[in-house]
């Protein structure tokens, strides 16, 4: 391009267009001295050309144009001479409309222009305007456009810089103080504009004053939204960058009319105001229609807009879909923030956007909604205590909703999301959000999946201010704004629902259940029923996420009415654990009636060990058979049956509460299940573990060393029959790690006292596993042997001990 | 010197809805050298919207993650025991739940001489403990949620940091109580005599 060329080459065609310049400058004043009106105009005609150049940045460009300019004073001077000897300033200003080429033309008539306005031959509002129409025609002619974009904006301003000029020198009515801006912005590009609007002096100066500008604002800003058009597609980025940095040039253009003095409340309301929304609506540019929207409000005075909030308003919705209205609207509300007034504003600010919006019936629905969140964005910020009014404002969202269907527009749905998520943003506290009525409401005309955005975006806000819920009229409340998330709506089963989010979003629901908590037992137990209520309408695919936390957050209750022995108060208290375990069971029955089986046993047994604690014999034994139950019938799997198992025997082995009939049933059965299991190895495991069963430490009751014995000579038996099995099948010595398990068995009841294991026994299981490893020394068997080496290490290491348990051990050789 | 962060029993969502704030902004990346974690996170989830799943939440702190299953995790790759070296010591993890009497020392003993391991890291009873046992170290990271256990009462969210120095192990242990994190120091030495094992 040739802009970018390099400095020396625009030295040289700077030297060549003041050479062009000053020769024909020459013949011209060769002219003038002559009073030869004709040659006159051909040779600054032809100087003039010499602007015609889009080769020069700015710097030069300017440089060159002043040199013109110069010369164009003793034109003017000429033409003022002139008229005095009897030409009229008319056919001066018909005489130079002949020039040929745009640019000088233009030039040319701005001069004669300015001896016409003096002349006052004609109102100079009239003369104004034509060279107004005479630039803003420039314009439009596609050649200028596209080759002189730039350059015709210069023109602009200099062709107003010589009016400004030319109506200061006839000081009569109007001062336009020109400056002339050389404004180097975007390195290349040069911006010539008439900056400062001055005082008018008489009642219609001001009328003409007015119009020029809106005029002049008018056709810079056309062509400042057509610059984007013009030139080559790939340098659209780079023409985007130099629109917004020639922005504030057209922007002026307002400042100039908000300085003007006449400019007064009613001359805005109905000249300005209209006139400059007509072109920012008109122009259907986002960048210029946001900055625009924001020039108005930042240069025209509070009052003014206050009084014209409804013309405003209603522009907005006509504004490209793109441009961002809240943000152009809280600017203005933010401006009316300090105001003393502020009280009144909402109810007018309220008004105004109902009218605007009753008034426009054809209005997108997405229109009338960004209105309300521009309204709620400035409530919450202006009164943040006024809950009333933020539900005022959703309640007229509500009613410009009702009656239409649900709203499928993507860009409605935002607005609305953007609408309830402004007040949880803004209290950081959902309890206040629950207590707007109208919340709801508004919720109900979302689509299903935006309700469930809705609804995440709610527990997300929940979940990082760490809000407790603490009662259950605001849990249900709550639950009523995420039922999107809690049970399916009528009609959306088909839906097309993703596993993973589906997963996601019930974890947060279950999370958002640790968040509802009164220190109140009667409180808390309400609470825990709302959430039941409402968990259990889930559906079988969402109570394994929703019921644990439930259980576990009743298990919490029932633990905390432990510690205040709640139960001896007597009959008529309504919150006791007995309660709690009746409702727990009824919970966990749904959950095993899905197949969520092995949860619901893990559960069961959670209750089992909590009514334990709370020394409740029916309801812990009620809970375990539930959980064999479960075993039996629905638990298949061999992995999970040996976890399941094993959970029942550590469970059992920890429950004191049972009588000795109810102890064997269940230790009967645990026992029995153990050596039904699939895998010998397994077996072996769950059969020594029941040995614990019939030796608990810190019991009195229960110490009976020859069940221990039985169990531990069972899982000997089990252990000798997969090492068989292991012979048989695969040639090879069975598990000998077994063994040592059951040895260390062994040593551990033997420490512990238990009178049926003797040192004999010991001695005779190390001899077995020693002849065990020693029949096989062709499997390598690392990790039995470390395992062996270790537990005799032990032995020796008690031994060494002294004292009761060392002699204890004397007996045992290793 | 190598950092190794042990925690456990998290049982998030069913009786937690998130790791206290207070963890997370004490435990960053780049810090730790290894993670073991005895189990029972719960959710599975791959997340990739909002709620950092624990498993991700931990491999960002740390890529070395070793963790062993809990009854109530539903990935069945975990395992149910595992083994590690770092430096000098040999460490083994397990959940615990296996080891009926649940959290009793000298039952977890026979798990150690079982794995044959220096530090033996299990959890299940949500109650910390570090206790020096028969030459080794056993050590119960408690739960890093503060989860309700039928076990324990009243637990407090806790975890371990382990600073393994050649034969030196030192266990910080992070217990937060009413909001504060109180951090507690406990020293090992590993007994020369025990690694002349033949």
């Amino acid at each position: 391009m040739m802009l970018d060329a390099g400095g020396e080459d625009e030295e040289k065609w700077l030297a060549e267009g003041i050479a062009g310049l000053q020769h024909n400058a020459f013949y011209m004043h060769r002219a003038l001295d002559s009073n030869n009106l004709r040659d006159a105009l051909k040779y600054s005609a032809q100087m003039l050309s010499e602007l015609r150049t889009s080769r020069l940045s700015p710097h030069k460009y300017y440089e060159l144009y002043m040199r013109a300019f110069d010369e164009l004073r003793k034109l003017e001077m000429f033409f003022k001479e002139e008229t005095k000897r009897g030409c009229t300033v008319i056919d001066l200003y018909e005489l130079v409309q002949h020039a040929g080429n745009i640019l000088p033309r233009l030039y040319l008539l701005c001069t004669v222009g300015s001896v016409y306005i003096k002349s006052k031959e004609a109102p100079a509002k009239d003369i104004l305007k034509d060279l107004c129409r005479n630039v803003s025609w420039v314009f439009n002619i596609p050649f200028v456009v596209s080759s002189l974009g730039v350059i015709s904006l210069k023109s602009v301003g200099i062709s107003c810089l010589i009016l400004v000029r030319s109506m200061k020198d006839g000081g009569n009515w109007c001062g336009w103080l020109g400056n002339l801006e050389h404004a180097s912005v975007g390195k290349r590009h040069c911006m010539i504009a008439t900056q400062k609007g001055m005082v008018a002096r008489d009642g219609d100066g001001v009328i003409d004053a007015v119009e020029f500008v809106l005029q002049n604002f008018t056709e810079m800003n056309k062509l400042w939204v057509r610059m984007q058009h013009q030139g080559p597609v790939r340098e659209k980025e780079k023409r985007e960058k130099e629109r917004s940095e020639l922005r504030d040039l057209v922007g002026k253009n307002l400042h100039v009319l908000s300085q003007i003095d006449g400019v007064d409340l009613d001359m805005y309301k109905e000249t300005v105001l209209p006139r400059v929304l007509e072109q920012v609506v008109n122009c259907k540019d986002d960048l210029a229609q946001h900055y625009l929207m924001d020039c108005i409000i930042q240069v025209f005075p509070d009052e003014y807009h206050l009084q014209t909030l409804e013309t405003l308003l209603s522009a907005c919705p006509q504004l490209q879909p793109t441009v961002d209205i809240m943000t152009v609207l809280s600017q203005l509300m933010e401006r009316f923030c300090p105001s003393f007034f502020k009280w009144k504003l909402f109810s007018k600010l309220s008004h105004a956007i109902g009218k605007v919006i009753d008034s426009q019936p054809d209005m997108p629905i997405v229109g009338a909604i960004s209105l309300y969140v521009s309204l709620l964005t400035f409530t919450l910020r202006v009164h943040p205590d006024r809950l009333d009014y933020v539900d005022q404002v959703l309640g007229s969202c509500v009613k410009k909703l009702s009656g239409k269907p649900r709203i499928e527009d993507n860009k409605a749905t935002k607005q609305i999301v953007a609408l309830l998520s402004a007040p949880v943003e803004k209290y950081n506290d959902i309890d206040t959000a629950l207590k707007l009525s109208n919340y709801p409401r508004v919720m109900d005309h979302l689509d299903h999946s935006t309700k469930k955005v809705m609804a995440v975006v709610i527990i997300q806000s929940i979940m990082k201010n760490n809000t407790h819920i603490s009662t259950a009229d605001k849990v249900e409340a709550l639950f009523e704004l995420l039922k999107g998330l809690i049970k399916d709506m009528d009609g959306t089963q088909d839906e097309e629902l993703d596993e993973e989010d589906f997963k996601e979003e019930q974890n947060s629901v279950a999370g958002l259940v640790h968040m509802f908590y009164n220190d109140d037992p009667e409180e808390m137990l309400q609470i825990i029923c709302t959430v039941r209520k409402h968990i259990l309408l889930g559906g079988p695919k969402r109570l394994a996420f929703t019921v644990p936390p439930l259980i576990f957050s009743a298990l919490k209750l029932v633990r905390s009415l432990q510690g205040h022995d709640g139960e001896a108060v007597g009959e008529d208290v309504p919150t006791t654990p007995k309660k709690i375990f009746q409702i727990l069971n009824q919970t966990i029955e749904a959950l095993s009636s899905v197949p969520s089986s092995e949860l619901a046993l893990r559960l069961y047994l959670q209750c089992a060990e909590a009514a334990n604690d709370c020394d409740l014999e029916p309801v812990a034994y009620e809970f375990f058979t539930q959980a064999f139950i479960l075993y039996e019938e629905e638990v298949a799997d061999s992995k999970a049956q040996v976890t399941a198992i094993h959970l029942i025997i550590g469970t059992l082995q920890r429950m004191n509460v049972f009588g000795v009939e109810n102890r064997d049933t269940l230790t009967h059965k645990a026992t029995g299940y153990s050596a039904k299991l699939l895998k010998k190895p397994d077996q072996c495991r769950a059969v020594y573990a029941c040995s614990h069963l019939f030796w608990v430490d810190d019991q009195d009751g229960i110490k009976d060393g020859e069940r221990v014995l039985l169990c531990l000579k069972r899982a000997l038996r089990i252990a000798n029959a997969a090492q068989q099995m292991a012979n048989a099948a695969r040639g090879s010595a069975g598990p000998v790690s077994l063994f040592v398990e059951i040895l260390n068995k062994y040593l551990y009841f033997f420490e512990k006292g238990n009178p049926q294991i003797t040192s004999a026994a010991i001695q005779g299981l190390i001899e077995l596993i020693v002849t065990e490893m020693q029949s096989d020394n062709s499997t390598a068997r690392p990790a039995a042997d470390s395992f062996f080496a270790s537990t005799l290490r032990y032995v020796q290491f008690q031994k060494q001990k002294g004292g009761a348990v060392g002699e204890r051990y004397e007996h045992i050789k290793v | 010197m190598v950092l190794v962060l042990a925690l456990g029993d998290l049982h998030i969502p069913h009786r937690a809805p998130d790791l206290p704030a207070k963890f997370k902004s004490m435990l960053v990346p780049g810090k730790i050298q290894h993670i073991i974690c005895t189990g029972n996170l719960c959710i599975k989830i791959t997340s990739r919207h909002s709620f950092q799943e624990i498993h991700d939440y931990l491999k960002s702190l740390c890529p070395d993650l070793h963790i062993t299953r809990g009854e109530y995790d539903e990935d069945v790759q975990y395992p149910d025991t595992k083994t590690l070296t770092i430096g000098q010591f040999k460490l083994g993890l397990c959940h615990g739940h296996q080891v009926i009497p649940w959290g009793d020392l000298d039952s977890l003993a026979m798990l150690q001489r079982q794995l044959d391991v220096d530090i033996l890291v299990t959890g299940h009873t949500h109650q910390f403990k570090a206790y020096k046992h028969e030459g080794g170290v056993v050590i119960n990271p408690g739960s890093a949620t503060g989860a309700y256990s039928s076990i324990t009462y009243d637990v407090n969210p806790s975890f371990v940091l382990m600073d393994i120095d050649g034969l030196r192990v030192v266990v910080y242990a992070h217990e937060l109580i009413d909001g504060e994190v109180k951090v507690d120091k406990i020293d090992f030495k590993k007994a020369s005599t025990n690694q002349s094992a033949p």
